[in-house]
């Protein structure tokens, strides 16, 4: 931030101009100006609500604005579970959006159907609509969901329509595992504790997080 | 609680109170469906009892019952004058669910209204009377009744055709982590039928 006044050169120019392919220049103008149209459902809502406060800076991202309408808007937030009932809502909605359109899939239920396995849930919006996007948990965490819009800036800006996944930085499995061990490999009861804090700080420092 | 609602019941009509058990304060009384209605509008007109607000009513399938009734209709009742609650129960229905119908009491309580198309909805319980009996919860186009026992686990109706992958130029398997085996099928055992698709 500070230096706002600072000039920028471009360099490759004498006279102050740059060249990039068409489709780089849409994908840039495109990955910074998504306009939200957010179906809400369920729980995850409370989740979507947190996102859009000023603590997290949706406009960082230029994805700040809603419009409630898909007329108007370029990212389809499916935020919730969807019943078998609503699909053709669902389906409809994205129809009327424009093209080029994106879906992200925030939350286990609008990615998979969640624990939901049963008569009245679609199992995960891809049944019904392309999707881009999939952030898992239940809810996930705003942070989760600022990974999966920057992936989504990230395939937008490279034009590739591939679905992505956020992966989670915890991994429940490896960790329990790893609890595991240790309870096994410890000779002496009293080894597990401080064993257990070495272990988590080894974790936390391999996610990026802590000091290292 | 209401041992005196139990004992007015059997007083009352005797033989068409099949049988009734008190357990820890819940005051239970199992019904002949034929006397369904006269019981409830007892339960509700008499001032000793007052039963007067309608909390619940749902549909518990037996299938191996079906020589009693296999659907059980279970209503719970309360006064909010008395403050006491009787729960009742009737078993209709055979092994195909044939007969299983029983008086509406919408004229009793108008709110159970709701409450018995949701059970003709999930059980398939036919009320005899019934103003208004559509579905409440599932579709019109749903077929069947998701709460009975002989309801498939996995089958889904769904209303918009799913995508093939065709029509999505790619292939829809989960992509990690999402497999079928996430989440949490309650009550399923062994591996998902679907498993061997992904």
């Amino acid at each position: 931030m500070g230096d706002v006044n600072r000039s920028l050169t471009l360099e490759g120019s004498e006279q102050g101009f740059a060249t990039t392919r068409v489709d780089a220049l849409l994908g840039w103008a495109r990955k910074y100006s998504l306009f939200a149209y957010p179906f809400v459902t369920a729980c995850c809502g409370m989740e979507y609500m947190a996102l859009t406060s000023p603590r997290y800076d949706l406009a960082r991202f230029g994805a700040e604005a809603p419009r409630f309408s898909p007329r108007q808007s370029d990212l389809l937030w499916v935020v919730g579970t969807i019943s078998q009932r609503q699909a053709p809502v669902l389906k409809r909605i994205y129809e009327q959006m424009m093209e080029p359109k994106y879906v992200l899939a925030f939350g286990t239920c609008a990615s998979s159907g969640g624990f939901y396995d049963n008569y009245t849930t679609v199992a995960g919006i891809d049944k019904v609509i392309p999707t881009d996007v999939y952030i898992p948990g239940c809810p996930p965490r705003p942070e989760a969901v600022m990974d999966g819009l920057m992936l989504l800036q990230d395939r937008i800006a490279r034009n590739e329509r591939r679905p992505g996944v956020v992966k989670p930085r915890l991994d429940p499995v490896a960790e329990a595992k790893a609890l595991v061990q240790i309870r096994k490999s410890a000779k002496d009861p009293r080894e597990v504790l401080p064993a257990i804090k070495t272990e988590e700080a080894r974790s936390l420092i391999e996610r990026g997080g802590g000091t290292k | 609680m209401s041992q005196i609602a139990l004992d007015k019941l059997r007083e009352r009509f005797g033989a068409s109170i099949l049988e009734t058990h008190s357990a820890f304060g819940d005051d239970t009384a199992v019904v002949d469906p034929a006397a369904w209605k006269a019981v409830c509008t007892f339960l509700r007109e008499d001032p000793a009892l007052d039963f007067d607000m309608p909390v619940d009513l749902c549909g518990v399938d037996y299938p191996n019952r079906a020589a009693v009734g296999r659907m059980e209709v279970v209503m719970h009742l309360y006064s909010i004058s008395q403050k006491h609650r009787i729960r009742l129960k009737a078993r209709v229905g055979d092994e195909d669910m044939d007969g299983a119908e029983i008086d509406s009491v919408t004229s009793i309580w108008s709110g159970m209204n709701w409450l018995e198309r949701e059970v003709f909805d999930m059980s398939g319980v036919r009320f005899r009377g019934h103003p208004d009996l559509r579905r409440i919860l599932m579709y019109p186009e749903f077929e069947g009744h998701p709460l009975q026992r002989t309801y498939p686990a996995d089958r889904t109706q769904p209303l918009v055709p799913y995508r093939t992958e065709d029509e999505a130029g790619m292939p829809l398997n989960k992509l990690e982590p999402f497999g079928y085996d996430e989440g949490m099928p309650f009550g399923r055992q062994g591996p998902h039928p679907r498993a061997e698709d992904n």
